[in-house]
């Protein structure tokens, strides 16, 4: 037994050692050197200050903006530490909402939304993601919400329509995953647009 | 259901294929201490680590010394990784200043990484020091994945050895498998994930200032280096407490894609070793046929139940068409993240690329069944190959009953002893799952868990107690399961789920390695055809069946029959 003990603690230290240490540290080096935009965390900069990462999505509430998927990540309370309060998009704590599709709560949510949205709002629209933090919505919820853009920004339909389909992203090798637009870069190219 | 769903599908089965008998030749390779291309840099390196640790590699264990030598390792490592978690505060690389993690948390964790379970009460972004995902859960991630293969090929070499006392060394396997397959193969996985956009640094949090002019804290690290052995080793612990939903840990379809090769190639590769070593292929693509029944008949199951959405939100005037997307992905959609649910269960993987609490009941049923059948089906690395070898041994037992002779699986007799080692692996995890679900279900501290009410709340705890003790560690993640009693009995659970199923099987190698080879006869059952597929199927599903059936129609069955009722909780 003292045996296996002795083995035991060399192993443990060694391969934590060449597993633990030398293994991610030295990728942090590869990756830096390699792919270093990807590496920091895909971040986007604008006017020199970071206001984000293509890879994050981020909440959007204004009329002027294409909106991202509900979100049901959570901070902790600041008047209570042991309590928390609904904070959408917070790249720090991801979470889904874990409401079972007989909930309650869930089809209230969902009811309170797609009433503001009104009929017929394609389900991403009013579904949270699994992280909370989904930086894309379907080309049909960008459609979805054109008119409402076009008109909040003085553009007409056909010129935003435009820009979310060069923001659409197909299926990779036109086979995997999903038609997604991301939300982010949408709104970051509706911004660069000529102001009148 | 849609024809590129079904292709994407198909895409991912056929590459499984492709990779099987390559892989499983070089696993076979390393495993049998034969050179390989990379033996010239890594030999040096293996011969290091024998020499300072006192291991004489040569050195045939019986299955006893074997097993200790396993459980030895295994205690130092949580004393370690434990010790990790508490210190975290005052140790480096921890930007964020976590503190130390709470005594029965860090028990739970410790249990859950050294176990393979990764099940996590807790979220890593909010909880752990970079140091502590670095040097403690990645290093259990690859060690405890390195047992698991481990102990596989030991069994392995039990059927393959004739009158031998010996069924390999733990040291020498578990060194060779971490590092000819496990550190090359993540080495080239976290380069690819970088470039897909995983992080891999060791900054602070980003502050961002968003369009709106909001604040945004954007968790960062060393992402991508844990990522790939988590998916690798089929552990599942996510860096992150999203996992694999979250766009950093798994930001493209073909990241995903990837992701979900790596969980199934090791497994399914060592039913390959498996049949090159009994010296016959035909005997691994058996068994691998049995698993491939098993896994597609739960894909198209759970992908119907999914793309046909919630009708409790369809009618709110709710444009249904995506399916059912609360707590899914859009680059993802339903496929890929109904694909990526039963390929994580169906191996003992646990992470997920969606929420399985939100899925449909019948769709997140599969997932569950998937771990109660006892992740036979490509299962863990390694202990999905010696899960489904036990269950052939039931099988075959079976038969023999039933035409009245002794059984023999790949030219050994099967007998008492071999038999009740087998059950007692295969009645212990059930044992722990319906004992706690069945305990959570009635006393307060139990019910104070699920934060579903109805049904669904019943199949969070039946969910939490499955996943432990098979070891899976994917969630219905509803469940507060940061508790004392939570900590406590998971941690139990995810014991038995793995020593209670090692130590007999260990046994039963041992057993059969001292066995003498029968000669093949015109009596013999042939194991690699058709019929011995159906037997081992129905094997599995007849156990499964009577064990799990009454558990599974107080949960997800009721609550499937109270959603056609519209009823809500």
């Amino acid at each position: 037994m003292l045996r296996h003990f002795r083995a035991s603690v060399v192993m443990l230290v060694l391969m934590t050692v060449l597993l633990g240490i030398a293994y991610p540290l030295a990728m942090v080096g590869v990756a830096g050197a390699a792919f270093p935009g990807q590496a920091a965390g895909s971040l986007v900069e604008k006017d020199g200050k970071v206001v984000g990462s293509s890879l994050i999505g981020q909440s959007f509430a204004g009329d002027t903006y294409f909106h991202g998927r509900p979100s049901a990540t959570t901070d902790t309370d600041p008047a209570d530490s042991t309590k928390t309060i609904a904070a959408p998009y917070n790249a720090a704590n991801s979470m889904g909402s874990n409401l079972g599709p007989t909930s309650k709560a869930l089809v209230d949510r969902v009811k309170e939304d797609a009433d503001k949205l009104g009929k017929g709002v394609p389900v991403e629209l009013v579904t949270t993601s699994g992280s909370g933090l989904d930086p894309h919505i379907s080309p049909e919820a960008a459609a979805w919400q054109v008119a409402r853009v076009a008109k909040a920004r003085n553009l007409s339909d056909a010129e935003v329509r435009a820009l979310v389909a060069r923001h659409t992203e197909g299926r990779m090798y036109g086979l995997l995953g999903e038609p997604r637009v991301n939300v982010l870069q949408l709104n970051l190219a509706l911004d660069a647009l000529p102001k009148r | 259901m849609t024809l590129n769903g079904w292709a994407q599908i198909a895409l991912f089965c056929g590459l499984v294929l492709l990779l099987t008998r390559p892989l499983g030749g070089y696993l076979d390779n390393v495993m049998a201490g034969r050179r390989t291309l990379l033996s010239p840099v890594l030999l040096p390196v293996e011969r290091g680590f024998y020499r300072l640790a006192g291991i004489d590699p040569a050195e045939e264990q019986s299955w006893w010394v074997y097993a200790r030598a396993m459980v030895v390792f295994h205690i130092v490592g949580f004393a370690f990784l434990y010790l990790l978690l508490r210190l975290q505060d005052l140790l480096p690389l921890n930007p964020q200043g976590m503190s130390a993690v709470a005594p029965d948390l860090a028990g739970n964790t410790a249990v859950s990484f050294l176990t393979n379970t990764n099940w996590q009460n807790y979220g890593g972004e909010a909880t752990m020091s970079y140091l502590s995902q670095m040097a403690g859960l990645s290093v259990q991630n690859f060690l405890s994945a390195a047992a698991g293969i481990a102990l596989a090929v030991a069994l392995v070499r039990g059927f393959a050895r004739a009158e031998s006392k010996g069924i390999g060394n733990f040291w020498a396997d578990m060194v060779r498998v971490t590092l000819y397959v496990l550190l090359p193969f993540c080495i080239l996985l976290t380069i690819f994930y970088v470039w897909q956009g995983v992080p891999q640094n060791l900054s602070s949090y980003v502050e961002a200032t968003t369009l709106e002019g909001a604040k945004q804290t954007i968790a960062q690290g060393p992402v991508a280096s844990q990522l790939a052995i988590k998916m690798l080793g089929t552990n599942g612990g996510g860096f992150f407490n999203a996992n694999s939903a979250h766009p950093y840990e798994n930001p493209t379809a073909f990241s995903n894609l990837v992701q979900m090769l790596s969980i199934f190639v090791i497994g399914a590769a060592l039913t390959n070793v498996f049949g090159r070593a009994v010296g016959d292929e035909r005997q691994g693509w058996a068994i691998l046929a049995a698993m491939g029944v098993l896994f597609l008949a739960g894909v198209v199951v759970c992908y119907w139940a999914e793309a046909g959405g919630n009708p409790l939100i369809g009618a709110l005037g709710v444009d249904n068409a995506a399916g059912n997307m609360e707590g899914k992905e859009v680059r993802f959609g339903i496929t890929l993240s109904t694909l990526f649910a039963v390929i994580t269960t169906a191996a003992s993987c646990g992470a997920v690329n969606a929420m399985l609490d939100s899925f449909m009941p019948l769709g997140g049923m599969i997932p569950l069944i998937n771990i109660l059948l006892g992740e036979i089906i490509i299962g863990g690395v390694g202990a999905g190959l010696y899960g489904m070898l036990l269950f052939a041994i039931l099988a075959i037992f079976l038969a023999g009953l039933m035409v009245g002779r002794t059984p023999e699986y790949v030219g050994k007799k099967i007998e008492a002893r071999e038999v009740k080692f087998t059950m007692l692996a295969i009645l212990c995890a059930p044992l722990a799952i319906l004992g706690f679900t069945a305990l959570a279900s009635v006393i307060p501290v139990g019910l104070a868990g699920p934060a579903n009410a109805g049904p669904h709340g019943f199949s969070e705890i039946l969910y939490a107690y499955t996943s432990a003790a098979g070891n899976n560690g994917s969630a219905f993640g509803g469940l507060t399961g940061n508790t004392v009693f939570y900590n406590g009995t998971l941690a139990i659970a995810m014991m038995v789920g793995r020593f209670a199923i090692i130590i007999p099987m260990l046994a039963v190698a041992g057993s059969l390695a001292s066995k003498r080879k029968a000669a093949i006869s015109a009596g013999t059952f042939p194991t690699h055809g058709g019929l011995f597929v159906g037997l081992l199927v129905g094997a599995v599903l007849i156990v499964g069946g009577l064990t799990f059936l009454p558990a599974l129609a107080l949960g997800p069955i009721a609550e499937h029959f109270a959603l056609l009722a519209g009823t809500l909780f």
